[in-house]
Parts: C-alpha cells; structure tokens; sequence
C-alpha cells in the first residue's frame, strides 16, 4: 500500500501510531492513578485481595459500560442502565427467593427485563427524535419506582433474600481466591463489543451515525434499527450484572444499581469515548473503568477522609474529557499522509 | 431528441402548509450532460433536490428516470435507481477513515457466517484507487481520517463513491459554495470528469462563472418557478446575472450603489479619501 512508500523507518511508525491511538492516553492515566496509590495507600492495596477489590467492581461496572459506550459512540445516551440493573435483580431475587421457581428462567426472564426496557427505549428515541438523555432518565425513574413499589406491594419489602441454584452460582458467582467470575463475562464481553466496533459493518455503521446521522442515513444505513440494538444490548448489560449480584450477594435490594448511572458514561469518558459521540474504543472503555474502581476503592486503603474519593473522579474526568478533546484534533490534524489503523 | 433522459421532471409542484416552494417545474437532464440550476436563495432549489433526491414527494407531477415513471418513498430508493446526490456539508464522517467512508452502507467483507468480518484492505485500496482516478493524488493512506482532508478532496470522496457505485445522475449540490478558488477548481475538473463517463450530472449552484464553464444545458428557478432555460451560448453572462437577480438589471444595483456613496462616480470618490 501507499503508506509504505514512506521512507520513515518502521519503528518510528509503529511508536508514534502508538502514541497517537486515544487508549494511550487512559492507559497512561491508569498507570499514573495506580502508581499515586502505590505510593500514598496501605500495601494491602496492592496485594491479591487489595486488588481484587478494584478488578471485581471494575468487572461489573465495565460490563454496563461497554454496551453504554458503543452506543455513546452512536450519539446517544443511556441514563436507564441503574434502574435495569435494579429491576432485573430484583425480579430474579423475587422469582426465586420470594416464589421459589426455577432460578435459570428467572434469569431468562431478568434479561428480558433488559432487553425489553432498552427496546422502549430505543423505539421511544428514534420514533419521537427527543435526546436520548430525557427519554432514558424518564425510564429510568418509571423503572425504579417500579422496582420499588412493585417489591413492596408483593413482598412487604424493598430488600429481598434468594439463594440460586448450584448450576447458576458457577456461571454467576464463582471466584477463584476474590476474584469473581463476572472478570470473564467481561473480558468476553468487551472482545465481543471490540469485534463488532472494529471488524463488523454494523460496528461502521454505529460509528457513522454517532459522527453524522444525516450522512449515515443517506448512505442507507439503518438508523434506527442500530440504535434500537444498541439500547437493547445496553439493556442487557445492565441486566446482566444485575443477576450477577443477585447470585452472589444472595438477595437483592431495590436501591441496587443506582451508582451505575453516570459511572457508566463516566468510565466511557475517561476510557477516550467523546461525548458527542462517533469515536471511541472498547479497549479504552475497559482501562477507563478500571481507571475509575482504581481510584474510587484507593480512597479506602489511604487512610484519607473517602470524601474527597468524589473529588479524584472529577478530576480524573475532566482531565479525559480535555485529552480526548486533543486527541481528536490531532488525530484530524495528522492529516492525509498517516491516520487511524483502526 | 431521441435520446431518453436519465432524470426528467414534468410540471412538478410541491406545496408545504401554505407555501408553494415548486410550481410547475420541468426538467430534464442526458446522459453525459450538466444541467446547471441556477437560482438565488429561497428560489426553491432546496426543494427541488429534495424532490430528486426522493427526500419528498412531489405534489403533483411525475417523475421520470430512464424512461420510467417513478415515485420515491426515501432517499434509499432514488439510491437504488441511480440518483446520487452530493451536499455541500457532509456526504463524510469527518472521525472515520476514507476507507470507511467510502463504503458507508456497502462495506466489502470476507469471511462466512460468524466469521463475515469488514474487509479494510480491500475498502482502503479501492477508495484510495478512485480517487486517484478522479486525479485526487494527495490522499495516499486510505486509513486516514477524512477530517484531515480538504472540501475538495470530501467532495470528491462522495463523487468518486457514487460513481462506484453507479451513479447514472449526479445531483450536486452548491459542491464549490463553501470552497477556495483551487479548490472549486478542483471539483469543477470532477464535474467534467463524471460527464466524460457519461453521467447525467445536476450542477446546482448561484456560482454564474462555474455554472458557465461546465455547464450544457441551463434553467434558473425564481419563486419556485423556472424562469427561464438555455441550452450553453444563448446567454451571456450579464443576462444570466441579471435574471438570477431576478428580473433587476445589475445596472440598476451599480446605480444605486452610486447614490449611496454620495452622488459622485468612483474616480472622484477615490479622490477624495487621498
């Protein structure tokens, strides 16, 4: 190809392309906040139990945020992912410990929770054309009061006890020393996310809307239906974390979830994903919410006042939010002769 | 003639809540030919792309493309017949490769099934291949970002990508508007270029002097109407402008711009701020 008639030797190329790639720069982030506590917390950070206490809420955050994010990249916002996750766990929590059925269709039927949730969702925003951000926090409201009422009314209760089936807790609830199984889900997760953004036509597509709808649309890609499936997996996501902690803290509380709500876009952000959407990636959403457990259960092992955790998250954001601003310039400004390789 | 038109509009009207944007307008353009629609703002010319370019739905009048009637329910299926329309913004994701814009919506893949992946070699090379073609020799890396690139080079893309995919009308809209002189010479070249390969190309603009050095055929639209139509050398310049002007000979303007500056012709003016 052209680009190799370039008489820059090959390293060069290869570093700065490294450079230039927006994960880079979260990865550098993550470094810094991790190398900060290495210094100023208690050395039982850094050991496996330490550590499992940021990795296994980085999982669970890190599954609602890839979804969140591939939709971010399409130019639309998701501000149901609390209530889904609450809504779901409290079915499955009701369905097994309250009505004792079988806990494999009792997660069948949560991740129908999600799925349909993100479907109103997703009809909602592309039939009627309102920001996604007041549709979803409109569900989001009607799903928790839902979720709330609905326990109460049934069981007298906002808080419920279930035990899950031997064969669900493997699958959900598994840890091997602290470290919960949900890692792998969302390992799996994020390889799939990365796989349909980068080598599939609808993650081109996904990426085309969220920079231009008009283009896109003219192109003939299917707007709508994109969008629809990308509320639908968001949905998923939620509820699948949901069942997770359901399985694993034996019960669950109609308050769960809430936190996930900006966390979510929060993590995407610091992740390189810009919030006006068309640009992003997943390894960059994974290192973001890890950026982020990083430096909110840091706080805990410093011995400081965990007030100013909030403080650090601010921070951190709005650092990722000027960065990501300036990789996008550069990455534009580098011009005709190098660009992504995405 | 007995060629069939590529595109032909007979007296079509669209009318929105109270306002009739297009009254009786017939058009037609041949294959190999620039038809250059000429109006001023508000003329109607936004309209009558979206009416071409299946965006709306006439009011009354038909719509021919080769020889058949049609009637387009979308952008999609004014596509499907043929009809490419290139804006003046847009038409590229400024954030994606050209590689990836050039084959928004039509992606090359390989693979089967679960393994069916986007192919970025191949949508890299071939972008990279039609440009060149159309003479756009600066872009050699079809995985850069296009928001690197120039208008006139964004222009191209969305030329080089409707002729890929085979165009048989070219609809531009205002393509030298927003541009600099080399630049909207630049497009100018891709307007001929499309010609040569026996597109039918709709050249709207209210550049006079670009409308003039491509153009075959011309028609201007005033209020919706079509004012008045040429074939190329049975207007002079100063004509054109002074019926895109909309009746108002330009002498008039340069009168009253006269009065304005005080009564006294532009050699005393100059004069007088010495």
């Amino acid at each position: 190809m052209a680009t190799f008639t370039s008489p820059t030797p090959i390293w060069k190329r290869a570093s700065s392309g490294i450079l230039y790639r927006p994960e880079f720069s979260v990865f550098i982030g993550l470094a810094l906040v991790y190398v900060f506590f290495l210094v100023f917390s208690s050395p039982a950070y850094h050991s496996q139990g330490g550590t499992s206490t940021w990795l296994d809420p980085g999982a669970e955050l890190g599954i609602v945020a890839i979804p969140v994010a591939l939709l971010m990249i399409a130019g639309e916002f998701d501000l149901s992912v609390g209530s889904i996750l609450a809504g779901s766990s409290m079915f499955l929590a009701l369905w097994v410990g309250h009505w004792h059925y079988n806990t494999w269709i009792g997660i069948v039927l949560s991740l129908g929770i999600g799925a349909l949730t993100g479907l109103v969702n997703g009809l909602l925003v592309t039939r009627t054309k309102l920001p996604s951000f007041i549709v979803t926090l409109g569900t989001q409201l009607v799903l928790t009061g839902v979720t709330l009422g609905g326990s109460t009314l049934l069981t007298g209760s906002s808080s419920i006890d279930m035990t899950a089936s031997h064969s669900a807790q493997v699958v959900f609830a598994s840890n091997w020393h602290q470290f919960n199984i949900s890692i792998l889900w969302w390992l799996a997760i994020a390889a799939i996310g990365h796989h349909v953004l980068v080598n599939t036509r609808t993650g081109n597509w996904i990426t085309a809307i969220g920079g231009d709808i008009e283009t896109a649309s003219r192109a003939g890609v299917q707007t709508s239906r994109v969008r629809i499936g990308l509320f639908v997996a968001t949905g998923l996501g939620a509820a699948l974390v949901g069942i997770i902690q359901s399985i694993e803290y034996n019960g669950s509380q109609a308050a769960n979830g809430q936190t996930y709500v900006f966390n979510a876009i929060i993590a995407s952000v610091i992740g390189g994903v810009l919030l006006t959407g068309g640009f992003g990636t997943i390894l960059g959403v994974v290192l973001g919410a890890l950026t982020y457990q990083v430096a909110t259960q840091g706080i805990y092992f410093t011995g400081w006042d965990t007030d100013w955790s909030q403080a650090l998250i601010g921070g951190l954001l709005l650092v990722a939010v000027i960065a990501n601003n300036w990789f996008r310039k550069a990455a534009i400004s580098r011009g005709v002769k190098k660009g992504e390789r995405a | 003639m007995n060629e069939i038109a590529s595109l032909e509009l007979k007296d079509v009207s669209k009318s929105f809540v109270g306002v009739n944007a297009l009254k009786g307008v017939s058009l037609r353009v041949f294959p190999g030919q620039v038809l250059c629609l000429l109006g001023d703002n508000g003329a109607g010319k936004s309209t009558l792309i979206k009416v071409l370019s299946g965006v709306h739905q006439p009011t009354s009048g038909e719509l021919w493309v080769n020889g058949k009637q049609h009637s387009f329910s979308g952008p999609h299926e004014a596509l499907e017949a043929g009809i490419a329309t290139v804006h003046q913004t847009g038409g590229t994701v400024p954030l994606m490769s050209v590689g990836r814009n050039f084959f928004l919506g039509e992606e090359p893949t390989k693979g089967r099934g679960v393994f069916r992946r986007y192919d970025r070699r191949t949508a890299e090379e071939l972008a990279l291949r039609e440009l060149r073609a159309l003479g756009i020799t600066n872009v050699t890396d079809g995985g850069a970002l296009v928001g690197g690139m120039s208008g006139g080079e964004r222009q191209a893309l969305s030329i080089a990508r409707a002729m890929y995919f085979g165009a048989k009308v070219l609809i531009l809209d205002e393509p030298t508007a927003a541009l600099g002189v080399k630049e909207a010479s630049k497009v100018l070249h891709l307007i001929v270029q499309a010609q040569m390969r026996g597109v039918a190309v709709v050249f709207i603009t209210h550049n006079v002097q670009h409308a003039l050095l491509v153009g075959d055929h011309f028609a201007v639209l005033i209020r919706g109407s079509k004012a008045d139509e040429w074939a190329k050398g049975e207007r002079t310049r100063e004509q054109v402008l002074d019926l895109m002007a909309g009746g108002e000979a330009m002498g008039d303007l340069e009168e009253e711009l006269r009065v304005i500056r005080g009564g006294g012709s532009l050699p005393t003016t100059r004069e007088e701020v010495n």
